[in-house]
């Protein structure tokens, strides 16, 4: 494995969890600013045609990551589909969306409001933001506001994309490539009184090779 | 009043042949809304919903004169069928809810490129257009884009061609920092939102590519299973224009897109429809 190699997927397995907390601080900072009951971006898996919760934040956080539903259902849906930002009040008052919203998200929002997440060609997901008990209705100026953050979003999801894609291929290669990416990743972090044995070693086995 | 494009000189115009390219449209001194659509009710326009279907019996809809869906081929064309899977996701509904609301009897007709396995972007949106345009509706309504480079320069293609075929083509603006298509383009009519609660107040934007905006903030509509829900955005702003460019239109069947744009801004709030 050259120092490329080797570079890049250290990177791959460590990046991922980087953008996931980078997409976690964008729903945290949407729901503070619009003083919301919670937050969500959810990722457009186009092989499944599914919506994926990606980052929650304030209710359900926690439990909702990695839950799915059809791309083409539900207000997510609409936007993904559309690519036009919406707000929607009042889904209390609709039986059949509050059923579903609390079987599957255990809690029936007021109104929400949705932006899509478009980087470059794509629409890559969804970001939500559920309920301001201060508040009323969301303005337009917030959807403006919200369109901005969703800039943002979609580039830490593009990102994430991205990392998952490189970790796809390292593990695509029976396990031999992620193994040494995680030992480039350790021997990187490793203290200088642990490197240098571990750097001997490597030599030694590069020669026995 | 209109005349055929064939019996029109193409390019050039010959001395002394002004008469033969009279306008048939009885201009006032000043265009008002009265004049332009006063106890208009949309009867006789065609308009398309270009979207995720209608819901059929809607009693916000009413009768929907057809419905349309668009296959895909093996050799990756479309084929178009009837519809009958009405409105899967609820969007298309809620826009043909609006056209209905503000004129009453025009004829609605539905084209599917949203839901149901599509993914909205792309070869089928230009499919679903394509058809549209060659049906020759009046109005179009458009309340989605595509953010596709590739798809643009054909999406500029099929707008010129309906500018040019008086078929007016009205879209949601993007009120995000993206590029999309096709409300960019200046043969369409593009709308964004304004936040007055009254259905029939629209604004002239002087500053474009949003060239129009109409109610779009808080609006009732359609919503699936029969029912209706308050919501807010640019794809309910354009239907509303959509609606009325249908009540301008069967008053003045002779209007072209060019001269309907003008009525618009002669009539809009901030113009001349606002006294």
């Amino acid at each position: 494995m050259s120092d490329l190699r080797a570079a890049v997927a250290a990177g791959a397995l460590g990046s991922e969890e980087a953008y996931r907390e980078l997409l976690q601080s964008i729903v945290e900072v949407a729901r503070a600013i619009f003083g919301a009951r919670a937050s969500s971006v959810f990722l457009f898996d186009e092989e499944s045609d599914e919506l994926v919760f990606e980052a929650v934040a304030g209710e359900g956080a926690g439990d909702l990551i990695g839950q799915r539903f059809p791309s083409s259902t539900g207000i997510a849906g609409w936007v993904l589909v559309t690519r036009q930002p919406l707000v929607v009040e009042e889904l209390d008052k609709d039986p059949r969306f509050a059923r579903e919203a609390a079987e599957s998200t255990g809690f029936v929002p007021k109104g929400l409001m949705a932006v899509p997440l478009l980087h470059e060609d794509n629409s890559l997901g969804v970001l939500e933001v559920l309920d301001r008990p201060q508040k009323a209705a969301f303005s337009l100026a917030e959807m403006e506001l919200l369109g901005l953050f969703a800039n943002e979003a979609a580039i830490a999801l593009d990102l994430l994309l991205k990392a998952r894609a490189a970790r796809g291929v390292l593990e695509g290669e029976g396990g031999e490539a992620d193994a040494l990416a995680r030992f480039a990743a350790k021997l990187d972090e490793a203290e200088p009184e642990r490197r240098e044995p571990a750097l001997q070693l490597l030599a030694a086995l590069d020669k026995l090779l | 009043m209109s005349q055929e494009p064939a019996d029109l000189p193409a390019w050039s115009l010959p001395a002394g042949a002004g008469e033969r390219i009279s306008i048939g449209v009885d201009w006032p001194e000043q265009v008002t809304r009265d004049w332009a659509f006063g106890d208009s009710t949309g009867k006789g326009v065609r308009v398309c919903i270009l979207d995720s279907g209608i819901e059929s019996g809607h009693p916000r809809v009413g009768e929907v004169d057809g419905s349309v869906a668009f296959h895909r081929l093996e050799d990756g064309e479309f084929e178009v069928q009837e519809d009958g899977e009405g409105d899967l996701c609820g969007h298309g509904t809620a826009c043909a809810g609006i056209v209905r609301q503000l004129a009453p009897e025009c004829s609605l007709f539905s084209a599917r490129v949203l839901g149901a396995g599509f993914k909205g972007s792309g070869p089928v949106l230009l499919a679903g257009l394509r058809w549209a345009v060659e049906q020759g509706f009046d109005v179009i309504n458009m309340s989605l884009s595509t953010t596709k480079r590739q798809f643009a320069e054909l999406l500029h293609e099929l707008a010129d061609r309906a500018y040019f075929n008086n078929t007016v083509l009205v879209a949601s603006a993007h009120n995000m920092p993206v590029e999309s298509y096709p409300w960019r383009f200046s043969s369409v009519i593009s709308v964004g939102s304004h936040e007055e609660p009254d259905p029939m107040t629209f604004f002239y934007n002087p500053s474009p590519p949003v060239e129009f905006f109409a109610r779009g903030v808080g609006v009732e509509i359609a919503w699936l299973g029969g029912g209706t829900i308050l919501s807010t955005g640019n794809s309910f702003a354009t239907p509303h224009m959509s609606g009325i460019c249908a009540l301008v239109l069967s008053k003045h069947p002779e209007l072209t897109p060019f001269q309907l744009k003008n009525v618009l801004y002669l009539t809009a709030n901030n113009v001349g429809g606002g006294s």
